[in-house]
């Protein structure tokens, strides 16, 4: 990611030539010159100062009847927490927190029989102290998570060990969902899924892992996961349009209809029209697009009786402005096809290609490009050539019309090799639609005429309407002063 | 034939239908089924039109019918839709046929996207008021009782927004039920509707009786403001402010005043920064004593807040919280219990904290009076315009009009200086063109003598600045300035600096003076033009570089109209001639203008 970026040094030199001369910076430059930042959550609040931490026995040296009764002191000793935005501020005692929690992770990693019942409150309750919190707001308000450098979390030296813990605990052969559910409850997952928009990926990486495990686990908590899931979603779409772990919960997803159960749920098929589909609009799409286009092809692959309805969903949000999106788009209308059946092609060929006949005549060459890539696939091939006579009246006209005019060499090169293969998959129909071209033309401008035509009358008619209602309010008035002047 | 039949077929056809044979309804919808979007967006946009060209029946048996059913479109077309039929209610015979246009703006009101969802509810509500009571209670209650148990949860958001325009219209059985249905939603399983619901709080509670506000939309203000979710709390917080203007001081204190508290040190930030910007309208909307007792103490955490972000918020609000305050006992209240937290905010870590309170910091002065302007604040100013941040300065001084009218501005001379020049040179040309623009008022405040001796030069450098929105706004000051100190300044000070540039080797410099003149011409009159700006404009006809030489045709275009008839026809006229018959085209063409412009063509 950072690869590209210039050394601090040079970067800084450039930015006093450059700024003098119009104030605009590359982003990159920028991001070069601002040192690596970090931030704590918002839980600080001047709350005094912090108990001091002293050390406890190690757990190895403990007698097996201290142990548990050790084990349970170190956990409530880690729901301390430390500011990590004030580097100074009680070393000593961070530094034993953290010793105390690696010490942790491998007490419950190596020993067995250890994550006793009595210990699942403890537990849950040192892992919430520690990362359940308000995330502070963004240092950088207008964060493009394409372009810059995340700020990371302060206290992660100690927020990583404690994810690390919660891992192995959920992980281990001891662990029983049927108690731990009594602490892993709504509340905490709703809360473990806040955390999701933590601009650490670090952090997201773990919380991924982590619900993932939780989903596997806790059989009564699917629903309410998927539920609250949908919510953040659509809270994205249609309210915020940020939310940072939008990508991490969608690779979460993908795992999840890939094992849902057949035939498909209602609540399930809602979710991939009315969230997966819409979610094609948002503005940072690049961000998450692979994972999304992976749980829409999922999804294809459990039923392919969606497919006409998903096609006709990426139509409709289909990006008009956005070549970049579009591209996007392109790529994901392939997968869709790498995996549509026959008979659901034939339900959508035609708006299909009409939107595909659009994209290759972009003046764009990287949508024309992928667009025309479609052509080097060969269960597409077979597709097209199975359903030439519909395919090629819908493709001729703008195939046509820039192997004429189109600026870019490579297109107008590849738009030959199409043209080719489409002449060579029914000659008779080629030779027809090029000679009928002109006439089709001419049809068209015709009837661009006459549309202007019915418009100018309609006016015609308002103005008419306008003027008569003008005069009889004028006729009104003017009986009103008559009679008043008698 | 539309145009043929003139005003004279009178009011008779007013009324009628419009001419079926002209325009079936198919042709129109083909336009609105047109596949290209453009097209269908035009024609829904000319909806009207076609209703127009229905006649009243017409649109309502054969449009709105296809309208609802074809509402599968591009949400730019629905957009489209569902703000024309908002003003729909005279095309389909006004208010007795009102409810006509609910089923379409229903199916809107369901749509995913917020913002053609929005617009249906603004239709719907605007419509509403045309509806009859009875036609109220037949058509548009069951439809906002419909969206509101829909099952997605788009319908149910729409509905929160529809409650309180039929409510102050229903009969008392249909009021208990409107409420019941909006209670419902206030304790959604969605937290969108949940949002939806609790920003429509304090509308709804305004057309409510007052003990129907106390007893049903208090719970309700207490539980979405205790909601899990921190979104949903700080929507709370805005319901709180038309809340509390309902309540009696009494009830205030009993029924809100726990709930606002709690909201001023939610764990959220977010939660907080709401109640930070929320303040003036708290303020008022609670009364001076409760402001007192519990709002002052929870001002001063705000502003010391852990986040910038909450901090900022409140800072924004110092002058207006102190302007409210009541009359007597003011000052002290500033004294002891705000201006120590000022203090400690001028030193902030943060810089949009600071800018914050640069802002509105000199509004303080007018409330504390001269003394403790003097005394308190102006060390306080002081700091502030030599903080690092630009925008910190350039807020102090734009604001310095307030401190003008009560200690005037030499206090803050020996300061300012320092500061304004350091702005005018700083590296974003933004914090320059900003700077500028205060320039004249600056030199309104601070008089003739000291602009000559310390800003002149600064107003001058600009004009060679390397950016041009410099450069332009630096020729925009300079008429600015002699409209302030009259021509004999500027024919003095101004005037023939601005002419020497015109023999600089950098032809943007040689334009300035081309730019300076077409402004400044005006402002000077007519002798200052013809004698000494003129004779410049001409030599330089004879410019090398094309540009030059066509902005002095346009030059001359400006100050043409200021020069005599004996200037015009025997200086400018042949100098105009002449670049008519230039190499360069755009030097041709605008030479042309200004001779057809100047009428001496």
């Amino acid at each position: 990611m950072s690869s590209s970026s210039p050394p601090v040094g040079a970067a800084s030199a450039a930015i006093s030539a450059s700024e003098k001369v119009d104030g605009f910076t590359r982003k990159s430059v920028r991001k070069a010159q601002r040192q690596k930042r970090s931030q704590g959550s918002s839980q600080f609040r001047s709350q005094g100062s912090q108990a001091e931490l002293h050390p406890l026995p190690q757990l190895k040296d403990a007698t097996s009847n201290e142990q548990q009764e050790l084990f349970c002191q170190k956990l409530q000793q880690c729901c301390i927490l430390f500011d990590f935005m004030d580097s100074v501020s009680d070393l000593k005692s961070k530094e034993i927190k953290r010793a105390t929690l690696n010490e942790l992770v491998e007490y419950v990693s190596t020993n067995r029989g250890v994550i006793v019942e009595s210990a699942y409150s403890d537990i849950v309750k040192m892992i919430s102290a520690n990362i359940f919190r308000t995330l502070p707001p963004s240092d950088n308000p207008d964060f493009d998570p394409e372009e810059d450098e995340p700020t990371l979390e302060a206290s992660w030296p100690h927020i990583q060990l404690v994810y690390e813990f919660f891992l192995r605990f959920l992980e281990s052969p001891d662990f029983q969902p049927s108690i731990a559910k009594r602490y892993i409850d709504q509340k905490f997952v709703q809360q473990l899924l806040e955390l999701f928009d933590s601009e650490d990926p670090r952090e997201r990486d773990f919380l991924k892992t982590v619900l993932h495990r939780i989903y596997g686990k806790f059989l009564g908590l699917r629903a309410f996961i998927r539920k609250q899931i949908n919510n953040i979603f659509l809270r994205f779409i249609y309210e915020t349009e940020h939310f940072n772990g939008v990508a991490e919960l969608l690779e979460i997803l993908g795992s999840i209809i890939n094992g849902f159960a057949l035939p498909l749920k209602a609540e399930h098929k809602q979710f991939l029209m009315k969230v997966l589909i819409p979610m094609h609009t948002a503005k940072g799409l690049a961000l998450f697009h692979a994972q999304l286009a992976y749980c829409v092809v999922q999804f294809l692959e459990k039923d392919t009786t969606l497919t006409e309805p998903v096609i006709r969903g990426l139509l409709k949000f289909w990006p008009k402005t956005c070549s970049q999106k579009e591209v996007m788009f392109l790529g994901e209308i392939e997968e869709i096809l790498d995996v549509i059946e026959p008979t659901q092609f034939k339900k959508i060929e035609e708006p299909l290609f009409k939107q595909i006949s659009k994209c290759v005549s972009s003046s764009h060459f990287q949508v024309a490009e992928r667009a025309l890539y479609f052509w080097n696939n060969e269960y597409i091939l077979s597709l097209i050539e199975e359903n030439i006579d519909k395919i090629l009246p819908i493709m001729f006209g703008s195939l046509y019309k820039i192997s004429k005019e189109h600026w870019n060499p490579t297109i107008v090169a590849l738009v030959y090799n199409v043209l080719k293969t489409l002449m060579e998959m029914n000659g008779k129909l080629f030779d027809d639609l090029t000679s009928s071209y002109k006439a089709e033309r001419q049809r068209e401008k015709k009837k661009e005429l006459e549309r202007e035509e019915l418009w100018k009358k309609l006016e015609e008619l308002k103005l008419k309407k306008a003027l008569e209602k003008q005069n009889s309010a004028y006729n009104m008035h003017s009986i009103l002063s008559n009679t008043s002047d008698e | 034939m539309a145009g043929a039949a003139g005003p004279g077929t009178g009011p008779g056809a007013a009324g009628g239908d419009g001419d079926d044979s002209l325009y079936p309804i198919a042709v129109l919808i083909d336009e609105l089924r047109n596949e290209d979007v453009q097209l269908r967006l035009n024609s829904i946009k000319k909806l009207s039109t076609i209703a127009l060209a229905l006649g009243v029946e017409r649109t309502r048996t054969e449009l709105l019918p296809f309208l609802t059913d074809t509402i599968y479109d591009e949400d730019e077309v629905l957009l489209a839709l569902a703000e024309q039929l908002g003003n729909f209610t005279g095309l389909v015979g006004g208010p007795d046929f009102a409810h006509c246009l609910l089923p379409p703006l229903e199916s809107l009101a369901t749509v995913e996207e917020t913002v053609v969802r929005d617009k249906a509810v603004e239709s719907l509500r605007q419509i509403s008021q045309e509806h009859t009571p009875i036609a109220l209670e037949a058509h548009f209650v069951p439809l906002v009782k419909r969206l509101a148990s829909g099952d997605w949860f788009t319908s149910r958001t729409s509905a929160c927004g529809l409650f309180s325009v039929c409510y102050p219209r229903a009969s008392n059985a249909v009021k208990a039920e409107i409420r019941q249905h909006f209670r419902s939603l206030c304790s959604d399983d969605t937290p969108m509707v949940r949002r939806a619901a609790a920003s429509k709080l304090g509308e709804f509670a305004k057309v409510l009786e007052l003990d129907s506000v106390k007893s049903e939309i208090v719970p309700l203000f207490t539980n979405l403001a205790s909601d899990e979710q921190d979104s949903v709390r700080l929507l709370a917080v805005e319901a709180c402010v038309s809340i509390a203007q309902l309540l009696s001081q009494e009830d205030l204190e009993a029924l809100v005043m726990p709930t606002l508290r709690q909201a001023a040190e939610d764990k959220s930030w977010r939660v907080r920064y709401m109640v930070a910007d929320k303040f003036s309208e708290l303020q008022k909307a609670v009364g001076p004593k409760i402001t007192l007792n519990d709002l002052i103490p929870a001002f001063q955490n705000l502003l010391k807040d852990c986040e910038a972000e909450v901090r900022a918020a409140a800072a924004h609000k110092v002058k207006e919280l102190c302007e409210n305050l009541p009359p007597e006992g003011r000052e002290t209240i500033i004294m002891n219990q705000i201006l120590p937290f000022i203090k400690e905010l001028v030193s902030d870590t943060n810089q949009h904290v600071k800018s914050a309170l640069a802002s509105v910091i000199m509004g303080l002065s007018t409330i504390l009076g001269k003394e403790n302007t003097i005394e308190h604040l102006l060390p306080l100013f002081l700091a502030q315009l030599k903080d690092e941040c630009p925008e910190v300065r350039l807020n102090i001084i734009s604001n310095l009009d307030c401190v003008n009218e009560v200690i005037g501005i030499r206090q803050l001379s020996q300061s300012l200086l320092p500061a304004i020049v350091e702005l005018a040179e700083d590296a974003k040309w933004r914090v320059r063109l900003a700077i500028i623009e205060y320039m004249p008022l600056l030199a309104g405040q601070l008089g003739v003598q000291f602009f000559d001796e310390k800003l002149n030069s600064l107003c001058m450098a600009w004009l060679v600045d390397h950016v041009y929105a410099i450069r332009e706004a630096a020729t925009n000051n300079l008429m600015k300035l002699v409209k302030k100190f009259g021509t004999e300044w500027a024919q003095n000070t101004i005037v023939p600096k601005v002419l020497v540039m015109a023999g600089d080797p950098n032809y943007l410099h040689r334009m300035t003076t081309l730019f300076c003149i077409n402004v400044l011409s005006e402002a000077c009159g007519q002798e200052i033009t013809t004698k000494q700006m003129l004779p410049i404009v001409l030599k330089m006809a004879g410019d090398q570089v094309a540009n030059v030489r066509f902005n002095v045709a346009k030059s001359l275009q400006k100050i043409g109209p200021i020069l005599d008839t004996d200037a015009l026809q025997e200086e400018v006229k042949p100098v105009l001639q002449k670049l008519g018959q230039d190499e360069d085209v755009d030097v041709k063409y605008f030479a042309q203008e200004a001779l057809s412009v100047l009428a001496l063509a």
